[in-house]
């Protein structure tokens, strides 16, 4: 469905950086130079100009690569300082963030988490590395424990949901249509509608994919990454932004190792490279092996969010 | 398929700053999609046209630039360009480092009318 999300093209080559402000270049010499260049005008209202000068000349005496002023006046006769020169084009300055909107919602999500003590976990892997049987596992084993429930994002099909509240835990499908990611605003949305219990465990289960669900916060306490063993160890490498923003790796089917050949010191080297921090567990999601530290980690999660709960409160 | 959504988001920005400024077409957009975000300029490109068509930005140019990554060296403490999630640090070799730029995506500016 996705063909443009990242496994559309071959990635983000280098190209060269015009972001620098006006009139920066370096250049080491003492001398008397004429030289013509181009440069801005910012007006109050962030109305910008851009133009040119012919040659002309001006002393420097100074050493190499820096900014410099221009101590000089420019005369605009016959035009206001923010039109072109037929007087019906205009430069804007915005600087505007694209995701802005998404960004709002993320924080408003994370204020809301933090006020009520939530320890928000957004879950992001390939469609089929385990994470709803994870999850499903992990709902089971720790009932009773403390309040918990899940967002769950697919593109179609309440299955997911379905598996989850099979274990009494409150869940909620988002589908996605052919959106390949959750946002915050769907997040913000599903809360209202879920209910948040205060103190609790709030699971985001992600659309499965390695590529969108980076680019989006959530407004989440902590970002988990599932990788399975049935896939390559190189994936750190391949899809290195949803490894640049995980805090913690989950390594799930480790019971699958004796009949693979996959290697896990390899994998995680991989993610380190990309994140130098990352945590990473080890796990069976069926077997249950290694879940204890997966449990602790939850609960030391939890832990900290109704920590903080309490210091905001006084 | 999110870099429709990050089109819609751009074409967002740039109506809402174009019509406050009273303009009645918008000739020019620059944005920067950062070396090291995890979105593709060409997608992005593509989605542009479809998301701009009936707002005040159809047919505008659209013009990305690419900021490199640039990172801060754990190791040495120098600010350096990084081409990749997994290169080291180019002056001493370290792998570890913390992003310091080169993931943003930002209108820039317009050309309007």
């Amino acid at each position: 469905m996705c063909g443009v999300c990242g496994c559309g093209g071959a990635g983000a080559g280098l190209e060269d950086d015009r972001t620098g402000g006006p009139a920066r270049h370096g250049h080491g010499h003492e001398q008397e130079h004429g030289h013509e260049h181009e440069h801005e005008h910012v007006g109050a209202d962030g109305t910008v100009l851009r133009h040119r000068h012919d040659l002309h000349h001006h002393a420097h005496h100074h050493p190499s690569d820096h900014d410099h002023p221009h101590p000089h006046a420019h005369p605009h006769p016959g035009h206001r300082p923010d039109r072109d020169e037929d007087g019906t084009t205009r430069l804007l300055r915005v600087e505007q963030d694209i995701l802005a909107k998404n960004n709002a919602g993320a924080a408003a999500n994370r204020e809301l988490f933090a006020a009520a003590g939530v320890f928000a976990v957004n879950l992001m892997s390939s469609p089929g590395a385990g994470k709803t049987t994870l999850l499903v596992r992990t709902l089971t084993d720790l009932k009773g424990r403390f309040p918990a429930a899940v967002i769950e994002g697919d593109q179609q099909t309440s299955v997911d949901a379905d598996r989850i509240r099979a274990t009494g835990t409150p869940a909620l499908q988002v589908n996605t249509g052919t959106g390949c990611h959750l946002d915050a605003l769907m997040v913000t949305r599903a809360v209202g509608r879920l209910g948040l219990a205060a103190e609790s465990l709030l699971f985001i289960e992600n659309v499965g994919n390695l590529v969108c669900p980076a680019g989006f916060d959530l407004g989440e306490t902590r970002r988990v990454v599932v990788l399975s063993t049935t896939e390559g160890e190189d994936k750190p490498l391949k899809y290195p932004n949803m490894f640049a923003v995980a805090d913690l790796l989950v390594i799930n089917k480790t019971d699958l190792l004796p009949h693979l050949t996959f290697d896990v010191g390899r994998l995680v080297d991989y993610a380190r490279r990309i994140r130098p921090d990352l945590e990473v567990i080890q796990v069976s999601a069926t077997t249950g092996d290694g879940l204890g530290h997966w449990y602790q980690w939850l609960e030391t999660g939890l832990a900290a969010a109704r920590r903080h709960r309490e210091t905001d409160c006084r | 398929m999110h870099e429709l959504a990050l089109s819609q988001g751009i074409v967002e920005v740039v109506c809402t700053r174009a019509a406050a400024d009273g303009a009645r077409r918008v000739r020019r957009v620059c944005i920067a999609i950062g070396a090291l975000s995890p979105v593709e300029p060409n997608a992005i490109e593509f989605c542009f046209d479809a998301a701009s068509r009936g707002t005040l930005a159809e047919g505008a140019v659209l013009e990305i630039r690419r900021p490199p990554g640039r990172a801060r060296c754990r190791s040495c403490d120098r600010v350096v360009t990084i081409a990749g999630y997994d290169r080291p640090c180019p002056l001493c070799g370290e792998g570890r480092w913390v992003l310091v730029g080169g993931d943003e995506l930002q209108v820039l500016e317009l050309e309007v009318e």
